[in-house]
């Protein structure tokens, strides 16, 4: 047995939405991939400033198979707040408004990943009136614990460069 | 107290309707177009329907008026940037003969603070301002309560009209052009809405909140300020799929004024709906506290200015 595949116990902290479902759902891609749970920590009393519940999950699984763990429950949409050692800051989501398609938007996202503070997690795009008139982009990231003004700030400076319009989420936590 | 009160739109009309219930007599009435004067006071109610049937208050000056006995001038004009005249000069005068001044017009507290407290500095009378902070909303009081330095943010939705036409975007699914003529159809946006929808005012009210934190030192031209036209419903729709909604914030946060549209949660504490505006404050020992109400309106703001009067001392 290789020293990788040696099976160790790991935390993850998840965030759910506050419904029925929720929690088997962020449970799946564990078991799927081989994970062995260990316990869990439902803090149902203990909702975050944007309504979620958190959830702590203990677990064993080899290295390998958790990165396997971590990658499928975001791929279930599941929102990892932190995983062993590694720490995920509030996701952070912005709107952008304006030429969207016409100022290149996959270059405009790349450039914001390319930031290094963030990860995109998903876009959404409407251009309601066709792709001459004004569209609007949520964009959601992931940042890195202490990273989100340097990604915020990525956003303002392409956003600008594009002649784009940025609507920011509020700062300072004013969102409780 | 006796008061004069320059500016007969909807804020010194509704000063001048309820002085009375609250003890006080109005001894001049001014607009534009010229002024009641009567030292032993007014009677308000004949003022007022003079001016609604020939457009005027009274054949005398302004002078007149800002000349005739009070204790406390209540500036109720409309707001103007730069120089902030003609509001400026009442305060001027008005300091200058030692008596107070009770301002409900944001032009001389956001654009020239710092004169503003010299003059003050210079006489007996004292100048108060809460109404033009947020209307009713006793804004200025409270952070005078708790004390300023302890104070370390304030943010807020500050501009009824764009607060009205944000909410009614995100709720029907509408344009902003078309909820903009709803808005003006409704009287809650003037024919020219751009003071509001471009953040100015909100702006304004931002910047008379960092010279009461930072004790001066700001005007318009410190703060960073976005307003909503550009904002297409699309925007708001992509809010709405993830629970959010756009409101226009001003905040007032590490000696920074910044003012313009922010994501916040669709039923946050801040994404208040129609003309209500709020405030929220950061607070060293009292955490975060949220003050909403009417930011706007003749007796909402008229309540302010005669909570400021009731501050005051009488004068000789």
């Amino acid at each position: 047995m290789s020293e990788s595949e040696r099976v160790r116990a790991y935390t993850v902290r998840l965030e759910l939405q506050d419904e029925p479902g929720e929690l088997l759902r962020a449970l799946e891609p564990i078991a799927d991939n081989g994970g062995n749970l260990l316990s869990i920590f439902h803090e149902r009393g203990n909702i975050t400033p944007r309504g979620h519940i958190p959830v702590e999950v203990d677990l064993e699984a080899t290295p390998e198979r958790f990165e396997e763990i971590v990658d499928a429950l975001r791929e279930a949409g599941v929102n990892v707040v932190r995983a062993g050692a590694e720490e995920y800051a509030e996701e952070l989501v912005v709107l952008l408004v304006g030429h969207l398609v016409d100022t290149d938007l996959s270059d405009t996202l790349s450039r914001i990943e390319d930031c290094g503070g963030a990860s995109i997690d998903d876009v959404a795009l409407s251009a309601p009136d066709g792709t001459d008139e004004l569209s609007s982009a949520r964009i959601r990231m992931d940042t890195h614990a202490g990273a989100a003004q340097q990604a915020l700030a990525t956003v303002r400076e392409v956003a600008d460069a594009k002649g784009l319009d940025v609507i920011e989420p509020l700062a300072g936590g004013g969102d409780a | 107290m006796k008061l004069a009160i320059l500016g007969a739109g909807a804020v010194g009309r509704s000063v001048a309707e309820l002085a009375g219930e609250y003890g006080h007599r109005v001894t001049a009435l001014a607009d534009s177009s010229g002024a009641a004067v009567d030292a032993d006071g007014l009677d308000v109610d004949a003022t007022l329907a003079r001016k609604d049937e020939t457009g005027a208050v009274g054949d005398e000056s302004v002078e007149a008026a800002l000349d005739t006995e009070y204790d406390a001038l209540v500036e109720a004009t409309p707001t103007t940037l730069d120089d902030a005249q003609p509001g400026f000069g009442h305060v001027e005068a008005a300091l200058a003969r030692d008596r107070h001044v009770v301002l409900a017009n944001k032009g001389p507290v956001a654009e020239r603070y710092d004169e503003v407290r010299a003059l003050e500095a210079d006489s007996e009378g004292r100048v108060l301002f809460e109404a033009t902070v947020a209307g009713a909303i006793p804004t200025l009081s409270t952070v005078r309560s708790l004390g300023p330095e302890r104070v370390n943010a304030v943010r807020g939705v500050l501009n009824g009209t764009a607060n009205f036409v944000l909410s009614r975007m995100a709720a029907e699914g509408l344009d902003y052009e078309h909820v903009l003529a709803e808005a003006q159809d409704l009287g809650v946006a003037e024919a020219d809405p751009s003071f509001d929808v471009e953040g100015t005012d909100a702006a304004l009210k931002c910047v008379i909140l960092a010279n009461v934190l930072y004790d001066g030192g700001y005007t318009l031209d410190d703060a960073e300020v976005a307003g909503i036209r550009s904002i297409p419903g699309s925007a708001l729709e992509l809010a709405a799929e993830d629970g959010r909604t756009v409101r226009l914030i001003g905040e007032v946060a590490d000696g920074a004024v910044r003012v313009g549209p922010r994501l916040v949660p669709e039923h946050g504490t801040l994404a208040v709906s129609g003309t209500t505006n709020i405030v929220q404050l950061e607070t060293d020992h009292a955490g975060r506290l949220n003050i909403s109400g009417a930011g706007a309106g003749g007796p909402e703001t008229a309540s302010a200015v005669l909570a400021d009067v009731g501050l005051l001392e009488p004068l000789e």
